[in-house]
């Protein structure tokens, strides 16, 4: 299992080699054989005795981080569609895209993304799952800018990775809660342990994240306006990641964590409202699209939202219903995306207002979205999938029971919201199909002369329009292989459901009914409505807000690094030292690590006084002087004066060698000074200057207090008693610091005289570098 | 005796980190020369001072100043040695070729 879910991964290295060949060899045909072996690899598993599978590969046991892959329904239904709609997207982005595009870049893309969604749907590991979960959002960017040059392209990347790796971050917030609370890294071991978490102090917060994670990725009302941003993307791409696998995503997340989370009440009010209000919202917003991909796209999200709503409901019949769509959604929508990309190759636009009268130039096409487009719409025919999820949808939200307060209203409205957000899908999705194929033809305005896709292109819509009708007709084929499954595992019991056409005349039916009234009147006057339609949102636009956000970060960033990246060191040391200053006493004040300790001190003697004071003298001169060879002599005189510190503290070595260094750097100064500008006046104004010497003084007194509290703190034993022992025994030398400078710690010494040789190589190519200008 | 030692190192690192923030290049190296000066002495402090005998083995002695400050100290020094006369270089070059040795205009260039 580890090997399927790799090998995506795997292939993708391979592939900027064999785009190589693109022009012989298009290098789609293996990214679509790699999902066709995954697709096989889990078919295997399919069956009515169908059994949890848990496979452990250990990857950082000591971090509880474990490539855990838990197969159970509700994963066997994501790894099919990922593996199988990625299949049919392959096949058919081969004939989408040119071999001038960049393709090696395109299926690196394509099959990153596949591998970690097949990550995600099969971790059992939270923080596997939360890595795969991220890689999913920046394959998405990285496959939605792919057309790079577009400035539209660029913005809706950019929208798409903002707004998800947000929700994404709050998915690791809530995992790391649930984490700590229960002690496992484990999804199956914390939903056992669900009362835990469930009767924590914390749990609104978690329960908030966690569902902040899965409506960003899900597109859901308000999270929703990355999604149309993110049609920018090929054709393929917009089929694949943002219709059938990674926007459900979020739905995935939703249902894996529902056996926990759904006793909460809350869990219930927010999943159920949030995903009626993306229905109503979506569906009333694609009318008003004028670009195809446009219209699916919000189709797309009040899809979502009506999944999203059956997972808040939680009952038998809605888990069941919810799976089932999940499915049925990535056949008609997948199919509907390929119908929009064959319109755009042929045609050269995807703008409805031209469209029109196109079912006699593309016949297949025009077949395969109409029958697309009615199990979309819900039309109660026997052999469309979409009828009978809508169906049950329907009763699912007739079946919900009657609680106290906010829950019990949301019970009383979600039929009528249901049936209003029904009315407008059935609405966009007329007006899709016959803007498009029927109509008056305007043939001659169109970019491109259109004739029938070639027959490549048309396979994969087919393969999905087919299973479309299948499942229509058969639906038990389907239900007992793995909808079953699924839906139990989400429900946590026996949550095996029978799929019928006819359930006798009754209520669910009349608001299908009621649906198709209403949604054709509206469809056939739709031109009537339209100022309606344009009418209302744009006032209540996310986008604004959106926008309004990241253009100020922007600006006002830039404006705050341009404040203090002005080009002056000065300026960038000063910050830096107020921030250690500033920081290291604050610690000091809030540890207390401030210590003071009299006890042991060394005795004061007059010789060192002298010493002492005059360095000190000394040491303001190099500040006070104008001229340079006072400069560079007093602070000899501070050199000196540490030296015969030395001498006093009984450091002879230190005493020596600073004797030594001290004398070569004055006479280097002094060789050099005479390149140098003389110092002056430095005209500064006054207040730089009191700055200055705030901040000095204040680094002063923090290593004067640093000094003092490590001298009167002892922590830890002295560790020299080592070194004097060993000094003759194992170096042979009586001189302890040369010891241990040349034996001991041998390794730091030879680092030294390399650091030494380095500064020498580099003064000498200062020094006899030739300036160009000089030549 | 450590606490007056700690106060001198202070004002060193005080004088040293004024110097720092002149624009003369001279007076930038003088602050860095006066900084590790005053680091040498912090780190020689936070040891005992005069406590035993200079750490050269002797027949008869039993208590050692502490070694090992000394042999961090003796590093740091011909580190700091290293250091500085880089910087000295340095600054001539950039004095040199820019005709200038006030930092506020060797600010790069307009790329940045």
């Amino acid at each position: 299992m580890l090997l399927a879910v790799l090998l995506p991964f795997i292939i993708a290295i391979f592939i900027p080699f064999l785009s190589k060949w693109k022009e012989k060899f298009h290098t789609g045909i293996v990214a679509t054989i790699v999902p066709l072996l995954i697709f096989i690899y889990f078919g295997s598993f399919l069956g009515r005795g169908f059994e949890p599978v848990m496979r452990t590969y250990n990857w950082i046991p000591s971090l509880d981080m474990n490539m855990v892959f838990h197969l159970d329904g509700l994963s066997l239904l994501f790894v099919l569609l990922i593996s199988g709609i990625g299949t049919l997207v392959a096949l058919y982005s081969v004939y989408y895209l040119h071999t001038t595009e960049k393709l090696g870049h395109f299926y690196v893309y394509f099959l990153i993304f596949m591998g970690s969604m097949l990550g995600v749907v099969l971790s059992d590991n939270i923080y596997v799952l939360y890595s795969f979960w991220e890689f999913t959002s920046l394959s998405s960017f990285l496959l939605i800018g792919y057309w790079n040059h577009k400035h539209a392209s660029r913005y809706g990347a950019l929208k798409s990775m903002l707004i998800t790796v947000f929700g994404g971050l709050s998915l690791l917030g809530s995992l790391v809660f649930m984490h700590m609370i229960t002690g496992t890294s484990s999804i199956q071991q914390m939903i056992s342990d669900k009362e835990a978490i469930l009767n924590n102090e914390f749990f609104p917060l978690i329960l908030a994240l966690l569902l902040l994670g899965a409506f960003t990725k899900s597109a859901q009302f308000p999270f929703h306006i990355w999604l149309p941003d993110a049609m920018e993307a090929p054709t393929p791409v917009s089929a694949y990641l943002h219709s059938a696998t990674m926007v459900k995503a979020g739905l995935f997340l939703v249902a894996r964590f529902s056996p926990m989370m759904s006793a909460s009440e809350w869990y219930f009010i927010i999943v159920s409202s949030f995903g009626i209000i993306t229905l109503c919202w979506g569906s009333y917003m694609a009318v008003r699209q004028t670009d195809l991909k446009g219209i699916l796209a919000f189709s797309t999200i009040s899809q979502l939202g009506m999944i999203m709503a059956m997972l808040g409901f939680g009952t038998k019949i809605a888990i069941f219903a919810a799976m089932f769509h999940i499915l049925n959604h990535a056949t008609f929508k997948g199919s509907l995306f390929m119908v929009a990309g064959i319109v755009d190759h042929e045609t050269g636009t995807r703008d409805i207002r031209k469209l029109g009268g196109l079912m006699n130039y593309l016949p297949m096409t025009a077949t395969l979205a109409m029958i697309g487009i009615f199990s979309m719409a819900g039309f109660p025919l026997p052999f469309l999938n979409g009828f009978y999820s809508k169906e049950m949808f329907f009763k699912a939200t007739l079946d919900l029971s009657a609680q106290e307060g906010i829950a019990a209203f949301l019970t009383n409205a979600i039929p009528y919201l249901a049936v209003f957000g029904s009315i407008f899908t059935f609405v966009y999705s007329m007006y899709f199909f016959f803007g498009t194929f029927r109509g008056k033809s305007n043939i001659d305005e169109l970019p491109k002369k259109p004739h029938e896709a070639p027959v490549g292109m048309l396979i994969s819509p087919a393969v999905l329009i087919l299973l479309v009708v299948i499942i229509g007709l058969f639906p038990s084929l389907i239900n007992e292989t793995f909808i079953e499954h699924a839906a139990s595992a989400v429900y946590g019991g026996d949550a095996a459901k029978e799929i019928y056409f006819w359930h006798g005349f009754n209520l669910p039916l009349i608001m299908s009914l009621t649906v198709i009234a209403f949604g054709t009147i509206l469809a056939l006057t739709i031109s009537r409505w339209r100022t309606v339609y344009n009418f209302v949102p744009g006032i209540l636009s996310m986008n604004k807000v959106y926008d309004f956000t990241v253009d100020k970060s922007v600006v006002y960033s830039s404006k705050v690094t341009k404040g203090y990246m002005n080009g002056s060191l000065a300026l960038y040391m000063k910050l830096i030292l107020v921030a250690i200053v500033g920081v290291s006493f604050t610690f000091f004040f809030l540890t207390g690590g401030f210590a003071l300790d009299l006890s042991q001190l060394a005795t004061v003697t007059t010789i060192e006084l002298i010493v002492a004071v005059t360095m000190t003298v000394a040491a303001f001169g190099t500040i006070f002087t104008h001229n340079r060879i006072t400069a560079i002599l007093i602070l000899g005189v501070v050199g000196y004066g540490l030296s015969m510190l030395f001498i006093i503290y009984r450091a002879p070595d230190l005493a020596l060698t600073q004797l030594i260094v001290e004398t070569v750097t004055v006479a280097l100064f002094l060789l050099v000074f005479y390149h140098l500008p003389d110092l002056g006046k430095r005209g500064e104004a006054r207040s730089t200057k009191i700055m200055n010497w705030i901040i000095s003084a204040g680094f002063g007194l923090l290593i004067t207090t640093v000094a003092i509290s490590a001298h009167s703190s002892k922590w830890f034993d002295v560790i020299s008693s080592y070194f004097v022992d060993n000094s003759y025994k194992l170096g042979g030398g009586d001189n302890i610091v040369n010891v241990i400078l040349v034996d001991m710690r041998g390794l730091d010494t030879l680092f030294e005289i390399a650091v030494l040789g380095l500064a020498a190589m580099a003064i000498y190519s200062l020094i006899k570098i030739k300036n160009k200008k000089e030549e | 005796m450590e606490i007056i030692m700690s106060v001198l190192a202070g004002i060193l690192f005080m004088t040293g980190v004024y110097n720092l923030l002149q624009k003369q290049l001279l007076r930038i190296v003088i602050g860095t020369a006066l900084v590790s000066h005053g680091a040498h002495l912090t780190i020689l402090t936070m040891g005992r001072l005069k406590d035993g005998a200079p750490p050269i083995l002797t027949e008869g002695v039993e208590n050692y100043t502490d070694p090992l400050p000394q042999a961090l100290i003796l590093t740091s020094i011909v580190i700091s040695f290293g250091v500085t006369s880089l910087l000295l270089v340095l600054a001539y070059r950039a004095a040199q070729i820019n005709h200038t040795d006030n930092m506020e205009q060797l600010r790069g260039n307009d790329y940045e």
